[in-house]
């Protein structure tokens, strides 16, 4: 082990050029793959921010027994998709009214909102389909006058959840091969410019576990430091977005963690694969 | 030690290579695979140290046979056997000791072991006052001593040579087959292949003549095999009776 080590370090002191080219060509894929790693991220969460907006509305008719609607209220904070339920008295919708469209604050009269009880929905519940099944199960109430979801804007908001989902999905597999391809030439290189060395450990009767290793430790360090670099420059050029352009989220430490690892992996994959294909003859 | 039994070697696009050679090399003798080009020198050597596997026939060396060896029992015999080539193979980024060290390092050598062994062999090459020159600083002549020491350094039962001297000058050719005469003095068998008739013609070694994947002359064949106390499997129940076709090895 400590002579795989040494072999694999010499490699790197050998050959630094090469070696560096290595480091930054698994850098920039990685790069390019943790770029839209970070914008998939912020896609994500502009969209959860604009879904928790969901909400289901049920108006209640005029003069209905305040008891009945908090019975209700009762009942529906208890459904299994519910996250929050809110009674809005026909004050509080006349105040919320006259706050937000300040300017047209004389058009509303005292008694022209009806009372209404909101309803926000739990993560996971605000497809077009669960959000028409709570607002059917509202229809059992006498006093609901009136139920409203905006469902065009629901489903609308989950075609564009569903495009983005899948836009992101294929193409972080794209991006996740290319890298891998790339990462794989790259330290196909290496191993074909060592060659001889592989040739001659053979030759001397070194078993094909002791020719791997010294490989297989190069292609996780360079996949190591590859990540390294990676998740510094997405850092750089989230700085630099969030400076110039748009404020946005970057990732989680254990996000990191898990990208410069997952390079680390793909450079041990690609190394593995690469040297045993050398030792495959014979 | 080395024997071959009605071996054949086809290469997929390449035609016949070897065509139902049958050979032995004893423990300690000196052989060598004379014949043009092409003729199946290096092949032969190539199956003796399992870089290759015969198309049909049967190849055994130290007690080894090509037909029931398993891959991972490859390493183990290539520790008992030495090669060098006509192109040395060295390591250009190491010593002529770190090139003959690397040899014993990767197969686990001790450290406290390699450096003796190491200074050891250089020294039977005639190498030693230059142990610390990397291969660029050395002539032909010293780069293919250093490479036989490396072959050396496991203290091999045959030391395979191919062209060893084809990339020499005469005089380094000399010193070079001089050197194996002397390594052959110590009881290590040699099997050198070359098409250096002068130098096969001038000296009363056994001499295994190839053409066109054929052998076609063995001045050793009239003698009987020797008992061979590296080979028990020659003489024993489960050797191949005389004439009976093995079965070829699947590729």
């Amino acid at each position: 082990m400590n002579l795989a080590l040494r072999e694999a370090l010499r490699a790197f002191r050998r050959a630094p050029m090469l070696s560096a080219l290595s480091v930054t060509t698994i850098a920039f894929s990685l790069f390019a793959f943790g770029l839209f790693g970070l914008v998939a991220l912020n896609l994500r969460n502009a969209l959860a921010e604009v879904e928790e907006r969901v909400e289901v509305r049920a108006f209640v008719a005029e003069g209905t027994n305040p008891e009945a609607t908090a019975a209700a209220v009762g009942d529906i904070a208890a459904f299994p998709e519910v996250a929050s339920v809110t009674l809005v008295s026909e004050v509080q919708a006349l105040d919320r009214a006259r706050r937000e469209l300040g300017e047209f604050e004389d058009v509303f009269e005292a008694g022209i909102l009806p009372a209404s009880i909101e309803v926000r929905l739990k993560e996971g519940f605000r497809d077009p389909e669960s959000v028409r099944a709570v607002a059917r199960r509202f229809e059992v109430y006498d006093f609901v006058d009136d139920i409203r979801f905006g469902e065009e804007w629901v489903e609308k908001l989950y075609k564009l959840r569903t495009i983005a989902t899948a836009a992101g999905i294929s193409l972080g597999i794209t991006f996740a091969l290319v890298a891998i391809i790339i990462i794989g030439s790259t330290i196909r290189m290496a191993v074909l410019a060592r060659s001889r060395e592989i040739h001659i450990m053979r030759l001397v009767g070194a078993t094909n576990g002791f020719i791997r290793a010294p490989f297989l430790i190069e292609g996780f360090l360079k996949g190591l430091l590859g990540g390294v670099l990676a998740l510094l420059l997405t850092w750089l050029t989230y700085q630099f977005v969030g400076q110039y352009v748009v404020q946005a989220t970057y990732f989680g430490a254990g996000m990191a963690v898990l990208g410069v690892l997952g390079g680390a992996c793909i450079g041990l994959l690609g190394s593995a694969i690469s040297v045993g294909r050398h030792l495959r003859r014979v | 030690m080395i024997r071959f039994t009605h071996v054949s070697k086809h290469y997929p696009r390449g035609g016949p290579a070897l065509d139902d050679i049958s050979f032995h090399v004893n423990r300690g003798e000196f052989v060598f695979l004379t014949g043009p080009s092409g003729a199946g020198k290096s092949t032969i050597l190539k199956l003796v140290y399992v870089e290759e596997r015969p198309s049909a026939g049967e190849v055994r060396v130290a007690g080894l046979s090509s037909v029931t060896m398993r891959p991972a029992e490859v390493p183990a015999l290539r520790r008992r056997l030495g090669v060098v080539f006509q192109d040395f193979r060295l390591l250009e980024d190491r010593t002529a000791e770190q090139n003959v060290a690397f040899a014993l390092e990767v197969i686990g050598t001790p450290a406290a072991q390699i450096g003796p062994k190491v200074a050891r062999v250089l020294t039977q090459v005639g190498l030693a006052a230059k142990a610390t020159a990397l291969p660029h600083e050395l002539s032909g002549g010293e780069q293919q001593r250093v490479a036989i020491a490396r072959a050396l350094v496991n203290d091999p039962l045959v030391l395979l040579a191919d062209e060893p001297t084809g990339n020499l000058d005469d005089r380094a050719t000399r010193g070079i087959f001089q050197l194996l005469r002397d390594i052959n003095a110590t009881g290590t068998a040699v099997m050198m292949a070359t098409h250096d008739l002068a130098l096969v013609k001038s000296l009363d070694y056994r001499t295994l003549e190839m053409n066109r994947g054929r052998l076609v002359f063995d001045s050793g064949a009239e003698f009987p095999a020797a008992a061979d106390e590296f080979d028990p499997a020659v003489t024993g129940p489960d050797a191949p009776a005389a004439g009976a076709d093995p079965a070829p090895e699947a590729p």
